[in-house]
């Protein structure tokens, strides 16, 4: 007999544990979270930084801590977790298949998935860096796994290519250790990450930010020797004679995050193609009935904070669909359709089912560029109802509109809600 | 003093050992690198030709031939992944197809089976995302693709279960002829030896003008190529060329026998035979070549781009092997030029060679010849009920540790202790394919290092990526 439950959770991370809590809060026992690492918590666990929890918890946290917030409750509402179990497989009828040591492979049959995957950083191969491939090249977040869990320096004299956040923490990260981090190159106009981080990370310790800059060779046979940064043009082709040398031992890349979408390609969830994460409604459910998404795997997100918030939703609403609430509502079905454009990159989520979506429906997007004083809008169709100044908008930093249903269902007839950036 | 020492441990060299270790004999190979495969080896197409580009009458073409038809073979004995997908030469004008007519005269005359020239309508039928401009292609069925490394690996192994050693990270500085016999200066002593088989690659000639007056030159010709994920390995089926120009068989877009998809390689000749590095120009052309209509109809989008890589052929001035018994140098043999379709004919330089040097030698062969291998075992092969035997007895195949090519910690183990074994992260990747995958180490790297440093007794901080200067981390936290 195979065993069952109602709630199968992929993902042990910030998202996985927040979806969890809500779904136990919303009258699901049957839960199971497997986490393919050693511990829950996902990778708070190497961000040993503080800067977690400032919306949720009101105060400033490191990610263990505030990973721990929620391992705590997990652990005291007893939810079953499963470590270092890797999900080998899903299906469409909702069969998971996971491996670990003690248990072999095992098949197990869900009511509901919510998929909490997270991300992964993009390599060097995904940029095209020219050069040797000697050791001394590693991802931001594997040096950071190797400096704050392992106990490893990566190397001495480094150089960063990228303004990811979590580039710019290791950047923080390896000065504090007696590292000397020469140079972030980013080959953008504008830094990948947040405000706060460019300031206290890169501003407070004197380290140079390069914009519209790249690396152009990388040096080294066995161990990196050096590298070739150099200035780029506005189509992000190197300018020859900008060139500049730098000898160095290691390379950090923090170039982007991809979620780790594997397991939902496996059984076509429809993906988006700007987030790289699956196409949701305003439940945050996947275009298979029953399958959710929510943190990192949904689409990257700048603050945890709102990683465990979108997940709450997604833990509410699997709970809803096993408990058989989800068409109970009175109003038909109207769905609408959310469309992001001039500026705006995206939407999570893509469409909305106005009959039951619940009173408040949070709409996160991400621009395209920097914008200074401009506005979001907002259009029901045509009309705009929204039209919100905001003095800087950066791609770094995510936005979010609020979606009320009372107000949506003074329009019968929509169709579409346009999210845009306007210059008046 | 050893009967025969094989300089280099790339594709040729662990061939000639595998076949050289059917004999009664003291031999050793000598490796500059730390493992197997660590040259020209590791950075090619992996694809097995079937023969008809090499010029009729050449060495080249006979071992072309006669190394395809051994590989199949080679492939069940020693327990290493190949895949008869066919290859595929695309005309897309009427002149090129004056090209074709001359390879399949080529492939009639060097004996490769079942070439034939297809029209556009046949093979648009085989390969649907062939570029619009095909007007008809030749077809070789024996062509296939191979894992490059593994065939070394498992022919290297091979010869070491059968007695022959390997010294690895000993570089050959110097050969001086001493009486009957060869000296050879390495960084790690002098080393004694009757007959001295040259497989050293690149620097093939650097050995061989040592002990010959009559010099042979080796360019290094460098390749470079853009590998792609999984998600697009189904472009081809089989291995697509473009008509062959003068520097080569030109730039091919083919899948890898594990269901990868890579464009290249280029050809440049360069100095420096250390240059594996790739340049902004050539994967810029690289990069142009998968978004433009060459070969392929489809766009091979650049965001499924995993790694680019660079490999040195050496090519040889005349543009053929060299095995033999240098004429002015009795007791050295050369095995020089093994560019490609070298990859493919190396069992059959193998046995060419040994045949050579067992004569020369007069050896015999052993009685107890062990003539099979088995690789890493792959669990994902089991069925779901064997595989979990497989965990019960040995609960590390139960543990995932590269998440992109679902290798298991298990595997890993077996690559370390296996003959021959992996002692470093590159020669982890390339036995288990771990680190090979989408995310290019970047979650596996801290747990390999784990279990290598568990599994061979060494430090973190001793841990390289590929032998020498090559550590990955500098020290622990702290101690700056």
């Amino acid at each position: 007999m195979m065993k069952s439950y109602e709630i199968v959770i992929i993902g042990g991370g910030p998202a996985g544990l927040a979806a969890a809590l809500e779904a136990k809060e919303s009258g699901v026992d049957s839960i199971l979270i497997l986490e393919r690492d050693r511990e829950l918590g996902g990778i708070l666990n190497q961000c040993i930084h503080n800067g977690f929890g400032l919306h949720t918890f009101k105060e400033e946290l490191t990610g263990p801590e505030y990973a721990y917030r929620f391992i705590e409750k997990v652990l005291e509402e007893k939810i079953e977790y499963k470590l270092n179990t890797m999900v080998m497989d899903i299906t469409q009828s909702k069969i998971v298949t996971y491996m670990n040591k003690t248990e072999g492979l095992v098949h197990i049959q869900a009511e509901s998935i919510i998929l909490a995957m997270g991300c992964r950083e993009r390599p060097r191969g995904a940029l095209n860096i020219p050069g040797f491939r000697p050791a001394g090249i590693f991802s931001a977040g594997t040096a950071q796994r190797l400096v704050n869990m392992e106990g490893y320096m990566p190397g001495r004299e480094v150089v960063i290519l990228g303004s990811g956040d979590i580039g710019l923490i290791m950047a923080r990260r390896l000065t504090l250790e007696g590292a000397h981090v020469k140079v972030v190159a980013e080959i953008m106009p504008y830094s990948g990450g947040l405000k706060r981080n460019i300031v206290q990370c890169l501003d407070d310790f004197g380290i140079p930010l390069r914009l519209s800059h790249t690396i152009v060779d990388i040096r080294g046979v066995d161990r990196v020797e050096g590298v070739t940064i150099a200035q780029v043009d506005e189509h992000m082709k190197p300018i020859p004679g900008t060139e500049e040398d730098y000898d160095c031992d290691t390379i950090l890349l923090s170039v982007g995050l991809i979620p780790e979408n594997e397991l939902s390609n496996k059984i076509n969830v429809q993906m988006n193609a700007v987030t790289s994460g699956p196409v949701v409604n305003e439940s945050l459910e996947t275009n298979i009935e029953g399958v959710f998404a929510c943190g990192n795997v949904l689409h990257v997100h700048d603050l945890v904070d709102y990683v465990s918030e979108e997940a709450a939703l997604a833990g509410k609403n699997a709970a809803k669909y096993v408990l058989g609430k989800f068409d109970g509502q009175e109003a038909p079905a109207h769905t609408v359709t959310l469309e992001a454009v001039d500026g705006v990159r995206y939407t999570v989520p893509k469409t909305v089912n106005i009959g039951r979506m619940a009173d408040t429906v949070k709409v996160r997007f991400r621009v395209g560029n920097v914008f200074k004083d401009s506005y979001v809008s907002v259009y029901y169709d045509d009309e705009r109802v929204l039209h919100r100044k905001k003095m800087i908008m950066a791609p770094g930093e995510m936005e979010d509109i609020t979606l009320d249903r009372k107000r949506l269902q003074e329009y019968p007839d929509l169709k579409k809600i346009t999210v845009k950036i306007e210059r008046e | 003093m050893y009967d025969v020492v094989i300089i280099g441990a790339g594709v040729t060299g662990c061939c000639i050992a595998r076949e050289l270790s059917r004999y009664q004999l003291n031999a050793c190979v000598v490796e500059k690198g730390d493992d197997v495969a660590s040259g020209t080896s590791k950075a090619n197409s992996g694809v097995i030709h079937s023969g008809f580009d090499a010029k009729p009458g050449s060495l080249m073409a006979k071992l072309n031939v006669e190394g395809n038809a051994l590989l199949w073979k080679l492939a069940e004995e020693l327990d290493f992944p190949v895949k008869k997908n066919g290859a595929l030469v695309v005309a897309t004008d009427e002149e090129e197809i004056k090209h074709l007519e001359l390879l399949l005269d080529q492939a009639r005359q060097n004996g490769v089976p079942g070439v034939r020239i297809l029209t556009r309508e046949e093979v648009m039928k085989m390969e649907p995302n062939l570029t619009d401009k095909t007007v008809a292609a030749l077809y070789a069925p024996t062509g296939g693709v191979i894992d490059p490394f593994n065939l070394a690996i498992a022919m290297g192994e091979n010869a070491n279960v059968n007695g022959m050693e390997f010294r690895f990270e000993t570089e050959v500085l110097q050969i001086h002829k001493k009486g009957e016999k060869y000296a050879l200066e390495t960084n790690h002593g002098t080393i004694e030896t009757k007959c001295v088989v040259n497989a050293a690659g690149v620097y093939a000639d650097k050995f061989h003008n040592m002990v010959s007056e009559e010099k042979i030159h080796i360019t290094a010709r460098k390749g470079e190529y853009l590998l792609f994920d999984k998600t697009v390995g189904d472009l081809f089926t089989a291995s697509v060329f473009p008509v062959p120009g003068k520097m080569g068989k030109g730039i091919l877009i083919a899948p890898t026998v594990h269901g990868n998809l890579y464009v290249g390689p280029t050809a440049n000749d360069v100095e420096d035979k250390e240059s594996i590095n790739t340049t902004q120009d050539i994967l810029q052309l690289l990069t142009e070549k998968a978004k433009a209509n060459h070969l392929s109809k489809k766009v091979i989008p650049m965001n499924k781009v995993i790694t680019s890589f660079a490999g040195l052929r050496a090519h040889q001035d005349k543009h053929d092997f060299i095995v033999q018994e240098v004429p002015d140098a009795e007791c050295f043999f050369d095995a020089a030029g093994i560019e490609s379709p070298g990859l493919t004919s190396s069992p059959a330089i193998g046995a060419m060679m040994a045949k050579m040097v067992s004569e020369k030698l007069n050896l015999k062969k052993k009685e107890k010849f062990v003539s099979t291998r088995k690789g890493v075992l792959k669990p994902e092969k089991l069925t779901d009920e064997e595989r979990n035997q497989l965990i019960k007895k040995n609960p590390a195949y139960g543990n995932i540790i590269c998440r992109c090519e679902m290798v298991t910690e298990g595997e890993i183990v077996d690559a370390i202790h296996r003959p021959l074994g992996a002692k470093s992260m590159d020669s982890i990747k390339r036995r288990t394919r771990a680190g090979m995958g989408r995310c290019q180490a970047g979650f596996c790297t801290p747990r390999t290092m784990e279990v290598l440093s568990r599994e061979l007794g060494i430090g973190m901080t001793e841990i390289t990526k590929k032998g020498g200067g090559s550590q990955l981390v500098v020290g622990k936290t702290k101690e700056l």
